[in-house]
This record gives structure tokens, sequence and C-alpha cells, in this order.
């Protein structure tokens, strides 16, 4: 190999710096929408690549939906500390409160689609033009259509069909007032990527994508972690297991998997052995309809 | 481990969407429940039989309409590499999303249906390959179960579009008798066609040899952002971050900025954090320069001893993507990289006939999906390279000053 050869994972990083950077180069006011996921903690240390010893050209805003993991909270507060950037959040229960808004019901009653809300509202807010997300094409068939610059209108609306071509590494980020963007760097990313380069970087992570010991509730064959969030009903079947996570959303609507891997190249070699999608595994609420993905981003979903 | 990025050209007629779902599905990247989803839906269909091609129609108007609208990227990989498949619909109306999934293609795959041959789709889909410069095509002769894995049939075919891509001067072209449905010549050798010497098609791809292609001589550093801290500490810092798009700097080069000609040199190279002696492509790095010279969004750093072409009139092959006609005379933005500059169409000189490549009489207006010859003028120079020698630095796209849309595709000539 000559000295002068990238390997994959170098290649997908320096892909991923160019679009934070043609963010920060074509916009005024853009965002990074920070979760407390693995994928948004790539993007922030993809950030760090791109703009340090800068500042970032951006806050982190999280969308909180009060449901969340509390080892997701730390790890959000700890890492804001650490690298001292700003934070912005915005709370789904404010929203609801303020625009009278039905919470939705359930045994999982889960915010994630209010979330839309929220995000649309903290876009006006701040007046954001564009707006950093970290959905990977690999996740989801709707996904796997969409442009690295998403245009969204004034309602934060996703329309498929009028989607603009997207040639070469050339990104136009134009946009009318009231409009704005979702860019998505780390789109030509998939699942076993983005562990193996959280391993190259020695990203540290929240602690419950290891195993640990949890009360889980078992339901159509899936791990739910017990919490105040889930409605338990008598006939609910409680178990003490080991697990992990494999996506970080909200408690009401995320499965844990049932595992062992108490480090990153467990990890790596449960999810290469792994026979079900990520989100097939992890996310109760896609199993809804074949094109639930497609509608929520028509509504302004991420 | 590299990532090799691929097009598949063809229709659904073709086997296309089944081809995909058959690599995806032998290189076992499809997961139990994304199997189950398509055999729920299969189950709506009159044969029963799962369709791969299910896999890869993202959107509902798609499954409704059994037809891919726009491009979907599909990802595998095996110990070798990382793949990206651009799959992208073949009919004429959507020539736009072709040129779209082509332009970033390392290599395409063009599929013949064995029982036709080489048609004017082939023909269209290999005019394109050539148009959007991709380094490598594999010809995969598909349907061989319908003709008895005919040894006659592959070389009459061979032998046909050997003399198309000769016409069009494809560099790197590989055939191979396939079939999709089955599998055959897919991940494994075929047993059915014996007297086929090559490998199969997930082995091809593979092996294509990548490195070459990416062009290590002339230097092009389009500037993205300038990164200055304004602290106490960093002071004086000032950092120009961008991405090398081609070629190899140094540590004490000597530069021109384009398209001012500012002259200086680096004084300093960071990728990653961590400050190096050299940076090559596709490296994102910040460039640090001796002199404080003014440089911004929009400029090119290249080498003083390998200059681009500085000009505001440009000859290009342009697709118009945009359903509304262009008129020659309409003014545009134009984006080479990171710079935008006004632009407008000067003058339309000849329509090319994607399934022929024939000249024919500019129109008055220019439609969706045609591919015209244009000269343009900026407002402003630019710096460029021929599309044909160097990609990175010669596809430009015109984006419509009023509705903000991407309406047409550039290639410098």
């Amino acid at each position: 190999m000559s000295k002068y050869q990238l390997n994959y994972l170098e290649q997908l990083e320096s892909e991923s710096i160019h679009i934070m950077r043609e963010v920060a180069g074509q916009f005024e006011r853009p965002a990074l929408l920070f979760s407390g996921g693995k994928d948004s903690i790539v993007l922030v240390q993809l950030a760090l690549k791109a703009f340090r010893p800068g500042k970032f050209p951006f806050p982190l805003v999280h969308i909180d939906t009060g449901h969340n993991f509390k080892e997701a909270l730390d790890y959000r507060d700890a890492m804001v500390e650490r690298i001292g950037e700003k934070l912005i959040v915005r709370h789904v229960g404010d929203t609801i409160k303020a625009k009278n808004l039905a919470e939705p019901k359930g045994k999982f009653a889960s915010r994630n689609a209010l979330q839309t809300y929220t995000l649309l509202d903290t876009i006006e807010e701040f007046k954001f033009d564009a707006c950093i997300g970290g959905a990977r094409r690999d996740e989801e068939k709707a996904r796997a259509k969409e442009r690295i610059f998403s245009v969204r209108d004034e309602f934060g609306q996703w329309n498929p069909k009028l989607q603009r071509p997207e040639l070469w590494n050339t990104y136009n980020g134009r946009i009318d007032k009231g409009e704005n963007v979702r860019v998505f760097p780390i789109s030509n990313w998939t699942e076993l990527d983005i562990w193996n380069y959280i391993r190259k970087e020695k990203i540290e992570l929240p602690s419950i994508y290891f195993a640990h010991e949890r009360e889980v509730l078992e339901h159509e064959g899936q791990l739910v972690a017990v919490s105040e969030f889930v409605n338990l009903e008598p006939t609910d079947k409680i178990s003490r297991k080991r697990v992990r996570y494999r996506t970080v959303g909200d408690m009401t609507c995320t499965a844990a998997v049932e595992s062992s891997a108490s480090d990153i190249d467990d990890i790596i070699k449960e999810i290469i052995a792994t026979k079900t999608s990520e989100r097939g595994e992890t996310r109760i609420d896609d199993k809804v309809s074949e094109a639930a993905m497609e509608d929520r981003k028509k509504n302004g979903y991420f | 481990m590299d990532i090799l990025r691929f097009i598949t050209a063809g229709s659904v007629d073709d086997g296309k969407s089944t081809l995909i779902g058959r690599l995806l599905y032998d290189s076992k990247s499809i997961m139990i429940d994304q199997l189950e989803a398509i055999e729920k839906q299969t189950k709506n269909r009159e044969d029963g039989e799962i369709d791969l091609a299910l896999l890869t129609d993202g959107l509902r108007a798609e499954r409704e309409q059994g037809i891919t609208i726009d491009v979907a990227y599909k990802y595998f990989s095996t110990p070798k590499r990382k793949f990206i498949i651009a799959d992208a619909p073949g009919h004429i109306q959507y020539t736009r999303n072709m040129v779209t999934g082509a332009s970033n293609s390392d290599l395409a795959i063009i599929l013949i249906d064995a029982r036709h041959g080489v048609v004017e789709q082939t023909r269209r889909h290999s005019i394109i390959t050539s148009l959007l410069n991709i380094p490598h095509t594999v010809v995969a002769i598909n349907k061989m179960d319908l003709v008895d894995y005919s040894h006659d049939v592959y070389n009459n075919i061979l032998i046909d579009y050997a003399a198309v891509a000769k016409s069009l001067g494809l560099k790197d072209v590989i055939y191979i008798p396939i079939s999709a449905l089955n599998g055959d010549n897919i991940v494994d050798k075929s047993s059915h066609m014996d007297w086929y010497e090559g490998e199969c098609l997930l082995n091809i791809l593979e092996e294509v040899p990548l490195s070459e292609d990416i062009n290590l001589t002339d230097a092009r550093f389009p500037v993205q952002y300038v990164i200055r801290p304004q602290t106490e500490a960093l002071h004086d810092y000032r950092g120009y971050a961008g991405r090398i798009v081609s070629g190899i700097y140094q540590k004490g080069d000597a530069v021109t900025i384009q398209p001012s000609g500012l002259t200086t040199t680096i004084s300093a190279i960071e990728v990653g954090g961590a400050e190096v002696e050299e940076a090559f492509a596709p490296q994102s790095a910040i460039l640090h320069l001796t002199d404080d010279v003014d440089v911004s969004r929009g400029d090119l750093i290249t080498l003083t001893d390998n200059q681009p072409s500085v000009s505001n009139e440009l000859e290009v092959l342009l697709c118009w993507m945009d359903a509304k006609p262009l008129i020659a005379g309409n003014k545009y933005q134009l984006q080479l990289n990171s710079r935008l500059v006004r632009a407008v169409v000067k003058e339309i000189l000849y329509k090319v006939n994607v399934n022929s490549l024939e000249q024919e009489e500019a129109p008055e207006k220019v439609q969706l999906n045609d591919i015209v010859k244009a000269v343009i003028k900026t407002a402003s120079p630019i710096p460029f390279d021929s599309y044909r020698r160097l990609r990175v630095n010669g596809g430009a796209i015109l984006i419509d000053e009023t509705s903000h849309v991407t309406v047409g595709a550039c290639m410098i000539q």
C-alpha cells in the first residue's frame, strides 16, 4: 500500500469533515442536534476534527423528551463541560404544556413524535438555517433516499419528490427565508462503521451501550427497560437480565438486547454476528407501518 | 480496506434491483427483519417468490408503481472493501438521476438483458458513463439462464458492446455473464457456464484497482472555511480549512492562490488536529501560509508549478435537471467546489443525442434531461481543470437564483 492512501474509515471521516465545514461556510445560523446517542457523539468528534483549535461555529441543541436515560444526560453534561461548547436544551414537556398538546397514551407512551413540534419551535426561536443530524442511510429505506443537504420547507417538511440533485461533493445550501436545511454528515456510514470509528478514536460512550444488569419487560420479543415512563400491567413478565443498548433513544421506545459485551471489541463482534438490523431490533416505533419513517420525515421529523 | 462507490445502470426489466438485492442477500448484508418485511409485501403479489427488488424501493410511490424514481444508496461490505451502491433508475426520463448517481461513482455496472443484447438504453447508459468519466465499467450480461447459458449469445453481445466501448473511449471494461435471479456468477462462480474464465462479480468489485484513480499530481485545495480562534493563546492563528481534492501538499511548498494569483508558501499543515509534514487527496486538512495574504472561502490554493486554467468563460457539457427549461441568456449561480459565482448561459452550441452521441441542432429551450454543449460566462474568473482530466475540479452545478434549486450539472471541457 502506498503511503498516499487512506483506509476506509479515514475516507469516511474526511468526507464528513468536508460536509461539516460546508455547513460552516454556507450558513449563518447552523446548529448541531445532539441526542446523547452514539451517532451524535461521533458528530461531535468530527466537529472537533473539523474546527479545532477554533470554536464550533454552531451550538449543540438537545430536544429533550423528558424520557431519557439518566446515563445519556449525565454523559451529555460531562461532554459539554469537557469540550467547552454551548448547549441549548429545549423540553418536549414545555411544548406539551404551552401548546396544550395531548400526551401520548398507551403502554409505551412515546413522546418521540412530539419531538418534531419542539424541534420546529426551537428552529424558529433561534432562526436556525441548518441543523446537523446523525441520521445514516443504512438505517431505513426512506433515509436511503435522502440527500446529505436536505431542504425542508417552513413547516419542516421533507418532500421526497422534490429533492435537489446532489452531484460530486458539491452541496447546494441556498434557501429562502424560513426554510432550513437538515444536514447529514454521516449519511454514508453504517452501524459497523460507527463502532469501528469509536474504537479507532477511543471515544467514550454512555455506560448503557455496554452490558449491564437491568429490570426489563418482555414485549413482543423485545426487552424494554422498566421505568417510570412505562405503564406496567399485572400480567407483564418482568425479569432481570444482562443487556446493552444498540441505540439510545427514549426509554419508552428503545429496546435493549441481551448481551454480555463489556467492551467495544465484544460489541463489534456481536454486531458482525447479528442477524437483525439496528432499527428492527431496538426501535419499537418503526413497526407500525411500512412507510412510518417516510411519513414522519414528511412532517418535519429528522 | 477501502471504499468502492458504484452505480448500477439498467431498468427493472434488466433485473437491476434483483441484482442489487442479490448482492446484498448473498453477501449477508440483509437482516432477518428486513427480509421478513419484504416477505410480507411479496405475499400481496401473485407469484409468491421473494422479490429482492423490494429491498431497494424506499419510497411509497416507488413500491406502488414498481419502479425506482430516485437515487437510493445501499451499503454492504466484505473483509476487502466497503461498497456504496448508487441505485439509479434507467429510463430516459430519469437521466438526471443517473447523472447524479454517476457523478460520485468509481465504477458503473451496465446491465444487458441477454435476450435483447445491446439496445438503445445500453448505449445511453454507456454514454452517461463516458460523459461523467467513470473510471471503470463492468458489463454484466444478465438473464443468461433464459438463453440456456449460451456462450455464443454472450460472445455476440460482447462483440457488439466492444464497438460501443471503443467509440466512447471507455477505459477499463470488464465483461461478465450472470443470472441475478438465480445467483449465477454473483458471489460464487456459476456451474452453468464453464466456458467463462473470469471471476464472479463480487470478486471483480473487490479487486478493481482504485488507488490510481486519485490524482496525486495536480494539487488543488478549495478553501471552505477560515479558522481564527482569536483567543489570547492563539491570537495569530489563521488556518485555511478544506479538503485536498487532488495532489499532495508539503510544508515549504510554493503556492499560488487562485483566482487572485497571489503567491506565498505553506508554513504548516494540520490533519485531524496534529501537525504533519505533508497531506494528500482526499484528506481534509488545515493549511497555514507564511504571508498574510487575502484568502477566503471559494479561493483555490494550488502549487505554483502546477496551475489550473483561470477564466470567466467556460465551455461545458451541461445536463439540464429542472422542469423549467433553460433558455440561452438566463442567469444562474455557478458552484465549483466551494466557489460560488454569478453566471450566464451565453450560448447553446448543440444538443447531444444521449442514445447515439450525435450532435443535433441547438434547441431554443433546453428541456429536463437534455445534454447540451454550452458556453457559460461567469461574473468573476474561476480556476478550473478540464473534467476529463481532473474530475474533482471540473464538475460544477448551476443553481437557479430565485428557486435556489440545482438545475444543471456542468462538465467543464
